[in-house]
């Protein structure tokens, strides 16, 4: 059998990381279409990075870090915004919403393949050990 | 006549493959979204041919484990394909099933045989 690490290992530890990149996503969206008075201060949209740990046959998913992403923030003419800085300009944080939604989706998606792969081991497991 | 090991080490060795490669299926779903992960997979039936002529089961799994030829490739260099991944995950559930009804059938049988029923 292999080393220290199971299937369930290998599901939970990749569902864990989609969690970190369902939070990612999560404060990318609830930051989206706030406004900042400089560029530098401006909130940049998360990502994780993931890498695979790999151990004999098996390979589970970890999140390396979570980087800022190099997007730029967009300027906005808006005078009446207390916000604005003396040229009467803001920065909007650069968040792609559509992007990040499609992202959740795949995220939601992924852990839910998780689970599936989860609920089978267990089900063959249980079998397995219950043989009359 | 055979011993309890022979008798069982068809349906046994098979399981034991079934529940590598089970493994195998289910990294390669964890890691669907990994940059640069290569997808893995085991042949079955050549690593059953092997371990059946007389070779060790761990000799026989790490003889036929190979990369994944992608339908696709993405850019990103992953080569998982989460359609592709999740059919041979149940269809490989599924034969381990198979194959645990028909050592449970065995095991049944000796028990019987032992009682003289």
């Amino acid at each position: 059998m292999s080393g220290n690490m199971n299937i369930f290992d290998v599901a939970g530890r990749a569902m864990s990381a989609q969690m970190v990149r369902l939070n990612t996503t999560a404060s990318n969206l609830a930051n989206a279409r706030t406004d900042y008075s400089s560029k530098d201060e401006a909130f940049r949209a998360m990502r994780p990075v993931f890498r695979s740990v790999v151990e004999d046959n098996l390979a589970t998913v970890d999140v390396d870090k979570v980087v800022q992403t190099d997007a730029e923030p967009q300027k906005r003419h808006d005078p009446t915004n207390p916000l604005a800085d003396d040229e009467g300009y803001v920065w909007e944080a650069a968040v792609d919403e559509t992007a990040e939604l499609i992202d959740m989706l795949e995220t939601a998606r992924n852990y839910q393949n998780n689970v599936q792969v989860m609920q089978t081991a267990k089900s063959l497991i249980l079998e397995t050990i219950r043989n009359k | 006549m055979p011993s309890l090991d022979q008798v069982l080490a068809l349906n046994g060795g098979a399981l034991k493959l079934r529940s590598q490669r089970l493994n195998m299926l289910a990294s390669n779903i964890a890691n669907a979204s990994t940059p640069g992960y290569k997808a893995k997979d085991l042949d079955f039936d050549r690593a059953m041919q092997q371990a059946q002529n007389g070779s060790s089961i761990d000799q026989a799994m790490s003889d036929h484990t190979g990369y994944r030829v992608p339908l696709q490739p993405s850019l990103d260099g992953n080569t998982v394909e989460l359609s592709v991944e999740q059919t041979l995950f149940a269809e490989n559930a599924i034969q381990y099933r198979a194959t645990l009804s028909f050592l449970q059938g065995q095991v049944s049988s000796i028990r019987r045989a032992l009682k003289g029923e």
